[in-house]
């Protein structure tokens, strides 16, 4: 027999709409909030910045100009800006955990029900 | 034209209409990616350098290429509106069909939103040019938002025939420029002494992490298949759209990067929040710089126009199948759109177009692509073995499975390490977010949906069950 699923009421629908909503924000805007989120690029800016010292050839010199930038001191900070790449492997290994962990989870309950969809669409199930 | 049709239950639900062909199809992938070119690539040039930014074209490259192929395959069997989401409710499951849904309304909002901050930039830019600086950018946001909205909820055809129109003059803008520069109408000689001088600043470890942004140079060709049940010959027009597609955007992001890492230090170009608009300001020209104006503002119009005909297909196929509630599910009755669905993701965009930054906005649409793509790995594998190829007839076979799902899988290990290289905080946040996700529909919101439901291909039962 055909599985009949329960008539879900106004505010139940409302009730399931909001979680979806407050999760999703929340996973873009509490990282943002704890000040954990972010790309670690910092500057290091050199003492009397000139071109040269710079690093900029005569082209680039052109090319900074014709964006606007003239004195070297004002593109210092986006010259010598850089990422710092250094991690822990304890944080790869959650990270890592959490992808597989993830789809090994979805998979595994998704094919608990999609034997229930496979029964009711094609008749009995072969375990 | 169909107006009415019957559902296995009996009763009569109105629904999408088939009026697309492949070039909508076209329109509609290479719509929502060639923003990529315009924007948001080129953090890959400052995460690894130039090099390590023309290597993260290719190699991301290769990974759209493996989706193209395997998301054909697919596709072209499952032809049904939410794309990976039907495919994934009738190979994988229904949780899975949840997650691959929630990862397309969240790739393609948090995508829209992106472009509509990028509206909002390249009009503060050139207003800054002109002497006008402090332009209040919300203002424009929420315009190109509303209106776009609007567009969709009148009509998929109008929506598309936009697109098409506005992505031919995005992409020829490219061209032009490409051309001009080699033709000599820049007054700045292109430069690319960086590649000896400083060829891998980060060595290494900044090739691999510079594919975290290298992805947004194809990110959401995948949509097409979105379109699947309002095209009318899917079988033909989903390949055809998509395979031609990912060879327009190779070829506009070579000609992109070689343009923009010429014409720009590589550390200014590493941050720049307009590149393409950018170089063209570098050559001088007046022309160029109009040209490359109309061609970002109208990328990222035509990249937020498919982002909301594709977010607000996955989340109408999630409602009608009950993953949702079903009010969302709605067809309406004149402009046969999923007009509530439209509607109701206007909001979310504009929560995040006006109070997240580009990067972390950019960051969670890349992620949930990167989630979507894994999950193609598996999903094809699962295919094959559950119809092999005498068993159901597909409209295309992609070459030399599984290489392209291993390939696949590789490079998707490979981008998770490139986020985590500055961004591991929201990765984890956003798989904390899944999770819980996951958990909540699996025990409260499955038992709403009608089990028999979720399989309406005329397939025959999959081997192994």
């Amino acid at each position: 027999m055909a599985y009949e699923p329960p008539k879900q009421s106004l505010a139940g629908q409302i009730f399931d709409v909001v979680t979806l909503l407050v999760l999703t924000i929340g996973a873009l805007y509490i990282p943002l909030y704890l000040g954990l989120a972010g790309a670690a690029k910092v500057p290091n800016p050199i003492a009397n910045p000139t071109w040269e010292s710079l690093g900029q050839n005569a082209t680039e010199q052109q090319q900074w100009a014709a964006l606007g930038i003239t004195d070297p001191a004002a593109a210092n900070d986006i010259i010598t800006a850089r990422f710092d790449y250094s991690f822990s492997w304890s944080s790869l290994i959650v990270m890592a955990v959490l992808v597989i962990g993830y789809f090994v989870m979805v998979v595994r309950l998704s094919d608990r029900e999609y034997r229930e969809v496979i029964e009711e669409r094609f008749g009995t199930k072969r375990r | 034209m169909e107006n009415v049709t019957s559902t296995a239950a009996g009763t009569d639900r109105l629904r999408l209409l088939r009026v697309l062909g492949p070039a909508h199809v076209w329109a509609l992938g290479v719509g929502i990616v060639l923003v990529g070119e315009y924007m948001g690539w080129n953090f890959s040039v400052g995460k690894g350098g130039m090099i390590a930014g023309l290597m993260a074209c290719w190699v991301a490259g290769l990974l759209y290429t493996c989706v193209a192929m395997i998301d054909s395959e697919v596709t072209s069997t499952v032809a049904a509106a939410g794309g990976q989401y039907a495919q994934a409710k009738h190979i994988v499951g229904p949780l899975m069909a949840f997650n691959v849904g929630l990862f397309l309304v969240m790739a393609y909002t948090m995508l829209e939103a992106a472009n509509a901050i990028t509206v909002g930039f390249l009009l503060d830019t050139v207003a800054g040019m002109q002497g006008q600086t402090g332009l209040n950018q919300q203002p424009f946001i929420v315009l190109a938002i509303m209106f776009l909205a609007w567009l969709n909820y009148r009509g998929v055809l109008a929506t598309l025939t936009f697109n098409l129109v506005i992505t031919a003059i995005a992409f020829i803008a490219i061209i032009a420029l490409f051309m001009s520069v080699q033709l000599g109408a820049s007054a700045v000689p292109l430069d690319f002494s960086a590649i000896t001088s400083d060829p891998l600043p980060y060595g290494w470890v900044g090739i691999v992490a510079s594919l975290h942004f290298g992805l947004w140079y194809y990110l959401g060709i995948e949509g097409t298949c979105q379109a699947a049940e309002e095209v009318r010959s899917p079988a033909r027009s989903l390949p055809y759209g998509t395979m031609a597609g990912i060879m327009t955007l190779l070829i506009a992001a070579t000609m992109t990067w070689y343009i923009c890492s010429g014409l720009m230090p590589w550390e200014y170009l590493g941050q720049a929040g307009t590149p393409l608009f950018d170089a063209a300001r570098v050559t001088g020209n007046t022309s160029l710089m109009v040209l490359l104006f109309v061609g970002t503002a109208f990328a990222t119009l035509a990249s937020a126009n498919g982002c909301i005909n594709d977010a607000s297909r996955a989340w109408f196929s999630m409602s009608r199948d009950r993953y949702l509630p079903s009010w969302f599910g709605a067809v309406h009755p004149v402009y046969r759109t999923p007009y509530r669905a439209i509607v109701f993701l206007v909001p979310i965009a504009l929560i995040f177009a006006l109070g997240a930054p580009l990067d972390q906005v950019v960051t969670f649409s890349i992620l949930s692509g990167l989630l979507g793509y894994t999950f193609m790995t598996f999903n094809m594998v699962m295919f094959r073995n559950k119809w092999p190829l005498d068993k159901i007839k597909r409209g295309y076979v992609h070459p030399f499975h599984p290489l392209p799902t291993i390939v696949l899988l590789i490079l998707c290990s490979t981008a998770y390490f490139a986020v985590f290289l500055g961004y591991g905080t929201q990765l984890s946040a956003m798989m904390c977010f899944y999770i819980v996700a996951s958990l909540w529909f699996h025990f409260r919101r499955y038992k709403f949906v009608r089990r028999g439901d979720q399989f309406t291909m005329p397939w025959p039962k999959p081997h192994g069950y």
